[in-house]
């Protein structure tokens, strides 16, 4: 029913008709029209951040935890500034987002006005699509098209921008229809493509599923189809960072993560098989290594719902456009209607020669002394949490790429991490998204001290709204990972790779009304970890690990996947001129 | 038809024709792509080429229908196949575009551009202009004694002729629109 409202009426009259219920935000002179509304309503939750950054990632955690768009609410100029890199982040890693800015009426767009700033030039680059509303009458179809950009197709982060006079101004509200947007992504994949695809199942002899955030993205169902074709076929699968939790950590078939911090069997697989069925992934950097020595001898499958993706790195032998649960659902049905075929004998084998990879047992340590080990801390972890109802963030760096390697992940959706940006300070107010979407989880975000600290202010916005988020730091008093890559590439000068001033983390913790712990004996570590599990309340663990350890296994920058450094004896001169040009 | 027409809304188009030939040799390709003509649809259009790193040799926008809002944006691109692709994928994936169409590849089609040309000079210089103009069907449309302005249409290999005979006898200035094509055809 159309009705006539004011437009920053129509901002939370149309949020509501989205089904939003929550909105993380920060407000400030151009908004302000758009926060007396949400003052005098009490269908949507309003967390009000410390930081615009927060608000982004917060909104983030909350969209990958629920499956639903987040939604930011910030002013014009600084407020949307800020933003950016979460929508930088959002778009990397296909999030869907929606965020709203205030900005300086249309009459004083161009006049260089108090907190002006172009805001949909400068967010251009870092959104999947965006607007500029200069009419209050088409308000609310811009913000209904909006979560239809958003969540379409390959998800990602849209932002609209709403003049300050457009949200003072009355005109008539649409409520959502159907979309008539030209903007319809093909989800089916091609028949044909997919028969192709089946008939190569049936005749491989050394498979493996590679699969990554499509299958999250995609929803639910379409972990459960990969979940029934990768038990039905028995074919081992391995997960970018993105898609843990997409197949069952305890499964059967599961490898473990693959990549440059990836698990060695996962690696090997990839380098050595005949039929790589990519689902979702993007053949990241990350996973690739060196390109012109990736996967030699394989036939190579990829499913993505962005043409954009297929053919830009690697080039796909068979390549299907669509939507992963639809594509699961049609891979399905034809290989069943053929008669479920594998190659079982050249299967064994594939299985046997993995097994060997496994045993070489590439994530073992020995935790001895006392000092604790950031491995061990994960694993004590994982022991004492995998039985909750657990969502897990990370920040960036090496404790990141241990969770990674550590925690299981038995179901999609538990597991939000910064994935193609990596954006330090992304798992703090992530974590208090989560923690919105699922009030009663536990949810913890791993981080590293350094990470932690660039969106600590954070813990206001924790402790203003009881959420009972922890925060396991695994404290080496370094930046982890550039310390690793001085150590390998640049003869050990740690140029700033170190704090000189850390806070005391219990007393930062208690400063703001949190509770804080302090472990340092691997003897009191579960006791401790116990501790902040039973908290009703935000906790700051600070965990303080070996201060010196680095991330193994290791795919060296230029190197190819079967020529992974397992611990440091394997490190001195690896990383030639060419590879430590890569990052 | 393209390699890769991303044509929004189509469910059937085939992922056979994905599959590209990797080479390393640079093409020139001129692709028509329809747009929504909406504000900024022209800095993503360009933010693309230049954030990807991708190059432009021509550029020429309008709206060529006013009633549904649509602009027709003709780029004239160089790459290698691998890149003309990622180029017409990543177009594709701009939510203000409509439709990506690779005139190199999607048959025969033709290319025009117009053109502009300031010559100043005076006696037999002046006459060989004007003859040359003449040969090459320009027509003249300003003149003054010492001066001629040329308008000349063609393909963008004819201008560059044109332009490398006007250089010695006096040019001064010259105007390109850029190139504008169409399939030829029904």
């Amino acid at each position: 029913m159309t009705r006539q409202m004011t437009g920053a009426k129509m901002v939370v009259q149309a949020l509501i008709d989205q089904g939003v219920d929550t909105v993380f935000g920060y407000p400030g002179g151009a908004v302000l029209p758009i926060y007396d509304e949400i003052f005098q309503q009490n269908s949507i939750k309003h967390i009000l951040v410390r930081h615009e950054q927060g608000a982004v990632h917060a909104a983030e955690g909350y969209a990958r935890a629920t499956g639903k768009p987040g939604v930011c609410l910030v002013t014009s100029g600084p407020g949307a500034t800020n933003a950016v890199t979460g929508l930088t982040d959002a778009l990397m890693d296909s999030i869907p987002i929606v965020v709203l800015t205030g900005q300086v009426p249309t009459f004083m767009i161009g006049s260089d006005a108090f907190q002006e700033a172009d805001t949909v030039g400068i967010t251009r680059p870092c959104t999947k699509h965006n607007w500029l509303v200069k009419e209050t009458d088409g308000l609310s179809g811009v913000i209904h098209e909006a979560f239809h950009v958003a969540t379409a197709g390959r998800p990602g982060p849209v932002l609209i921008d709403i003049p300050k006079d457009v949200q003072f101004a009355t005109g008539t509200y649409n409520p959502p229809k159907p979309s008539t947007s030209h903007y319809q992504p093909q989800v089916k994949g091609d028949m044909e493509a997919i028969t192709e695809l089946a008939a190569a199942i049936e005749t491989a002899k050394r498979p493996i599923f590679y699969t990554g955030g499509g299958v999250i993205n995609s929803g639910p169902g379409a972990s459960q189809l990969l979940r029934e074709l990768v038990d039905a076929t028995g074919f081992p699968i391995t997960s970018t960072l993105m898609g843990l939790g997409c197949y069952p950590a305890s499964g059967k078939h599961w490898m473990g993560m693959l990549g440059m911090h990836g698990l060695y069997e996962a690696n090997m697989a990839m380098h050595d098989c005949d039929l790589m069925i990519n689902i979702g992934a993007r053949f990241d950097d990350r996973i690739t290594g060196r390109i012109d020595a990736f996967s030699p001898k394989s036939k190579k499958a990829h499913i993505d719902i962005d043409p954009s993706s297929i053919n830009k790195v690697i080039k796909a032998d068979i390549p299907i456009v669509g939507d992963v649960g639809h594509v699961l659902e049609d891979i399905l049905k034809v290989w069943k209607s053929r008669g479920r075929k594998t190659n079982q004998a050249a299967l064994a084998q594939w299985r046997a020669k993995i097994d060997e990879w496994k045993a070489v047992d590439c994530l073992k340590f020995t935790q001895e002394g006392k000092t604790i080990r950031p491995q061990h801390a994960l694993a004590r972890l994982e022991a004492l949490t995998k039985d909750h109802d657990r969502y897990i963030c990370t920040e960036v760096g090496q404790h990141q790429m241990w969770a990674a390697q550590y925690l299981g992940f038995e179901d999609p959706n538990r597991w939000m991490t910064s994935g193609g940006l990596g954006t330090m300070g992304y798992g703090f107010p992530a974590s208090i998204g989560v923690q919105m979407g699922h009030p009663e989880a536990l949810v913890i975000n791993v981080a590293g001290e350094a990470s932690w600290l660039m969106n600590m202010q954070e813990l206001g916005t924790a402790m203003q709204f009881n959420l009972p988020v922890k925060q396991f730091i695994l404290n080496n008093e370094r930046l982890g990972m550039v310390r690793q890559w001085q150590e390998l590439l640049h003869g050990k000068r740690y140029s700033h790779s170190w704090s000189e001033s850390l806070p005391d983390f219990v007393k930062l913790a208690e400063a703001f009304g949190a509770k804080g712990i302090i472990c340092s004996d691997p003897d009191d570590l579960d006791e401790a970890i116990m501790e902040m599990i039973n908290h009703d309340g935000p906790v700051l663990f600070d965990c303080l690990v070996e201060k010196h350890e680095n991330c193994f296994p290791m795919i060296p920058s230029g190197k190819a996947h079967n020529e992974m450094l397992l611990g440091e004896a394997e490190t001195q001169g690896v990383i030639d001129a060419m590879g430590s040009v890569l990052v | 038809m393209s390699a890769l027409k991303i044509k929004k809304g189509s469910t059937s188009h085939s992922a056979y024709n994905l599959r590209p030939t990797f080479s390393d040799v640079e093409e020139r390709h001129t692709l028509a792509v329809l747009v929504e003509n909406e504000p900024g649809v022209l800095a993503r259009v360009i933010g693309l080429f230049s954030g990807r790193g991708y190059n432009i040799e021509s550029l020429t926008v309008a709206e060529v229908d006013h009633t549904g809002h649509l602009s027709r944006i003709t780029i004239v691109t160089t790459g290698t196949p691998q890149v003309i692709e990622q180029i017409k994928a990543q177009l594709g994936r701009i939510v203000s575009v409509h439709e990506v169409h690779d005139l190199t590849v999607e048959g025969p089609s033709v290319e025009r551009e117009l053109a502009m040309f300031k010559v100043s000079g005076q006696g037999e210089k002046r006459v060989e202009a004007l003859r040359l103009a003449d040969i090459f069907r320009a027509n003249v449309v300003d003149s003054t004694l010492e001066s001629f302005v040329f308008e000349i249409t063609g393909a963008p290999d004819k201008i560059d002729a044109f332009a490398d005979l006007m250089r010695p006898l006096g040019l001064v200035e010259v105007a390109r629109t850029g190139v504008a094509a169409l399939p030829r055809g029904d």
